[in-house]
């Protein structure tokens, strides 16, 4: 009797056959968030991981897609059937958006990444190829192997194929700008804005769902300023800050230069990094017994680890 | 000085009068003596939960008001070499909350208080003893409610939410559990106070907190939560559409999810189960229909009738005999109700239901549905299906009455083979139950050895010893100490 989620699939296993069964290695995607958890160490070895989409189900709202896969390529597929996933489009790979973790700047419009992947397989340290979670939209079978991989920067294992929850493109998207408005009193007339930036002068919106909703939001936010429709703007780059949403109205007297804030998330993008801090000792003993079960020899992504500061 | 006698010194009333049992008096004098039961009528009230599994035995049983109190609980129990098993409402189905060995059990029934609303940060700080519809009724008013509404929200708790990652109808568009939670305050069975996840849009490390929502009181016990605040939805819209076959109203549902529309809900119920609910609490359902689906749109008020009536025209495609729309709050209330109170209704027919749980993907639900018919025609069973059909997650209540020879045989025979269906269809083995002591021996047809090692070393990294809830979810011989754990409790030990 074979198990549900076994799988023989020759790339991966081809994948897993690279990754072996000794010695450091690292999987790189795109190089766009290369330098997160630290410098690499000079004797991994770098493998790029198996790429395509394997099977996409629309009516489902499921895609099967092999880890080294861009983003853009998957997004264009899925685009021919309206629909989309919460990866955020930043010019990297799926198994480095979700080793990453880190959501689109859209996120309500978007959705959580860690809430999109349902099943995930990769490469561990043994060299065999695992799965977690399962194809379905909902399920609690057994631990959640796709919540701690994603985020996990490949340190617990290599990625090499998730099953995303795709969602409808919405009908309609409209941005708006302002710069008389109160950002958070913005978020909290609004039902179900896609977004709402913040720079600390202008207040940009974005708007989704059916035409009439959308232009029910334009009275709304109309009522609070001056707003004009304004082109989609381009994803904000530079220092990611992970704040709470009540410390964002705060921003602006910590002295970070130019940023571009989340509200209602607590996201602030800005040119300094953020000094974080380190984690409590009680979660750091169980990242440290996580890593040391998953990747006993620390081979993986060597010189990587998450949430060290 | 002892642990004890350092307690014991600190306490106003004096120590509690010894009972010869070093683990019972440690613990009546880290909590008080009346909030540590060990007589018979509690420990075999507390064996069981709401499954249809045998009871367990437990060993001293806490009702811990404070989070420190539990981890004495847990350091306690860690010195004697005990096991623990966290305890919300009991109304577990698949045997989560059933001790096993004679553990400790950490009832957080009285740890009930809703500590904190935080509108600015979207949360709300609960202790784990919080019911769920308390919590939505208390939310309410500000305009909010938590969004897992568990048919059982009247009486199970936020805690046991957690531990599940209790999905209901409006998960659908909204997620189940894991959605909602922001931060979970963890006791671990070393005693360790933890805090995982935050309030911060994306917190440092590995995603614990996802991790631990749906761990089933394995990977320790949460304390505290920081539960996601929903708005309420200015409007809404129920449908109730009726068919002459379950085929028709599943294939209502996936054509509904291919058109790309999330309702809010999207729940199937099958002639069986509806004039059940019907003699039950008179709540407006068609009796002669083969099956009903109640479908709910929400949203800003401008758009909510193109979804609506997009839903009532797949509907009419698939053959739907009538479509209703609830006319006002009264109406939608009463349909609900009859949704919710369907478990209630069986025990009409026959005393004893069983209530699976499996999820399958939305375009096979017919052909699921009706294997499901013929495996109960086959073991001579009564079934009646209502379920989730929007995420695909089936619900088959087999009713018997178990005072009948070898009915349950039967019954088990038949929850076999409709896993099986579930699985060959590309399914899985819970949507919302969780796998507790019943799916257990399914888990190698779901996962390969290697999976099942893995999801065992993540359970390590917490829980090194495998001390809390032993003996669920892995299977023998995946679940690290577990078999060694359990029979090292000496049968002379509390149960
Ligand atoms: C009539 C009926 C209808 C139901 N309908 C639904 C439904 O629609 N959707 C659904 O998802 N479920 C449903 N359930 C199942 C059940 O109500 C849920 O699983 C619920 O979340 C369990 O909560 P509880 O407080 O009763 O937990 P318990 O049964 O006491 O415990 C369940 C599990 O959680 C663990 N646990 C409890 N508290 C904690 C804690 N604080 N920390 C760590 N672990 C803990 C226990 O060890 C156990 O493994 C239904 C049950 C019944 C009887």
């Amino acid at each position: 009797m074979t198990a549900v989620l076994h799988t023989s699939d020759p790339v991966l296993t081809a994948f897993a056959d690279d990754v072996g069964t000794d010695g450091p290695v690292a999987i790189e995607g795109a190089r766009t968030r290369w330098s997160l958890g630290g410098p690499l160490d000079d004797s991994a070895r770098i493998l790029t991981a198996p790429t395509g989409v394997v099977e996409y189900t629309p009516e489902e709202m499921i895609v099967t897609v092999r880890a080294g896969t861009t983003v853009a390529d998957l997004h264009s597929e899925l685009a021919t059937k309206g629909q989309w996933t919460a990866l955020p489009e930043r010019g990297g790979t799926v198994g480095g958006a979700v080793a990453v973790g880190q959501n689109d700047f859209r996120r309500p419009a978007r959705g959580e990444v860690r809430t999109s992947v349902l099943q995930v397989r990769y490469v561990s340290a043994e060299g065999r190829i695992v799965s977690g979670g399962g194809p379905t939209v909902k399920n609690v079978s057994g631990f959640d192997i796709p919540r701690l991989i994603t985020g996990s920067l490949g340190t617990l294992g290599c990625i090499a194929e998730v099953i995303l929850r795709t969602n409808p493109i919405p009908a309609i998207e409209r941005w708006f700008a302002s710069d008389d408005t109160d950002p958070f009193a913005v978020h909290a007339a609004l039902l179900a804005p896609g977004a709402i930036l913040w720079d600390g002068t202008t207040t940009t919106v974005q708007l989704v769902g059916h035409g009439v909703d959308v232009d029910a939001d334009v009275t709304v936010l109309t009522s609070h300023g001056s707003f004009v429709e304004v082109e989609p703007p381009e994803a904000p780059s530079g220092e990611r800050w992970s704040l709470a949403p009540a410390d964002l109205p705060a921003v602006p007297e910590l002295g970070i230069g130019p940023f571009v804030a989340e509200v209602g998330v607590g996201i602030v993008h800005a040119a300094t990094p953020q000094v974080r801090e380190p984690l409590d000792p009680g979660v750091r003993l169980i990242h440290e017994r996580m890593k040391n079960e998953f990747d006993p020899a620390g081979r993986l992504n060597p010189g990587r680890v998450v949430g060290a500061h | 000085m002892s642990l004890i006698e350092r307690l014991r010194s600190t306490l106003p009333g004096g120590p509690p009068a010894p009972s010869g049992d070093p683990l019972l008096d440690e613990l009546r004098v880290a909590l008080s003596p009346d909030r540590v039961k060990v007589d018979g009528a509690q420990r075999s009230l507390l064996g069981k939960d709401a499954s249809v599994f045998d009871g367990g035995n437990s060993g001293p049983i806490c009702y811990p008001t404070s989070t420190d109190e539990v981890a004495a609980i847990m350091r306690i129990a860690e010195a004697h070499g005990r096991a623990v098993v966290p305890r919300g409402a009991g109304t577990g189905l698949a045997g989560g909350a059933i001790p096993l060995g004679g553990p400790v059990v950490i009832a957080v029934t009285k740890m009930n208080k809703i500590l904190e609303i935080d509108e600015e940060n979207g949360v709300a700080w609960v202790e784990p003893g919080v019911i769920n519809l308390d919590l939505t009724r208390h939310l309410q008013p500000l305009g909010y409610h938590f969004a897992p509404d568990p048919s059982s929200q009247q009486v199970c708790t936020i805690g046991g939410n957690v531990a599940n990652n209790s999905g209901g109808p409006h998960c659908l568009a909204y997620g189940v559990t894991n959605a909602h939670v922001a931060a979970l305050e963890i006791v671990t069975a070393e005693g360790e106070i933890v805090m995982l996840g935050g309030l911060d849009a994306e917190p440092d490390g590995y995603d614990l907190r996802g991790v631990f929502v749906g761990s089933e009181g394995t990977l320790g016990i949460t304390t505290k939560i920081a539960v996601t605040l929903t708005r309420n939805r200015p409007a809404v819209r129920t449908l109730l559409l009726s068919f002459e076959s379950t085929r028709d109203a599943a294939n209502t549902v996936s054509g509904v999810v291919a058109a790309g529309i999330v309702p809010a809900a999207m729940e199937v119920m099958d002639q069986r189960i509806t004039q059940a609910v019907e003699n039950y609490v008179n709540a407006g359902y068609p009796t002669d229909a083969g099956a009903v689906l109640l479908a709910e749109v929400d949203g800003p008020e401008a758009g909510i009738d193109i979804d609506a009536e997009r839903i009532r025209d797949i509907g009419l495609e698939n053959n739907a005999t009538d479509v209703r729309f609830a006319q006002d709050d009264a109406e939608r209330a009463a349909l609900w109700k009859g949704r919710k109170t369907a478990f209630g209704a069986v025990a009409q027919i026959a005393p004893d239901y069983y209530l699976h749980d499996t999820v399958v993907p939305r375009s096979k639900l017919a052909d699921v549905l009706d294997e499901i018919y013929a495996i109960a025609d086959r073991h001579d069973v009564l079934v009646m299906n209502v379920f989730h059909a929007g995420d695909g997650n089936l619900h088959p209540l087999l009713i018997f009455d178990g005072r009948e020879p070898g009915v349950l045989d039967r019954i088990h025979a038949a929850g076999g083979d409709i896993i099986t269906a579930s699985l060959d269809a590309g399914g899985v083995l819970s949507g919302e139950h969780g796998i507790g002591v019943e799916k257990q021996k399914y888990m190698d047809r779901l996962f390969t050895d290697d999976d099942l090692d893995h999801q065992n070393r993540l359970r390590r990294a917490f829980d090194p010893v495998c001390r809390a809830n032993p003996g669920k979810v892995l299977p023998m011989g995946h679940s690290c100490a577990d078999i060694q754990h359990l029979r090292s409790v000496p049968a002379e030990v509390w149960g």
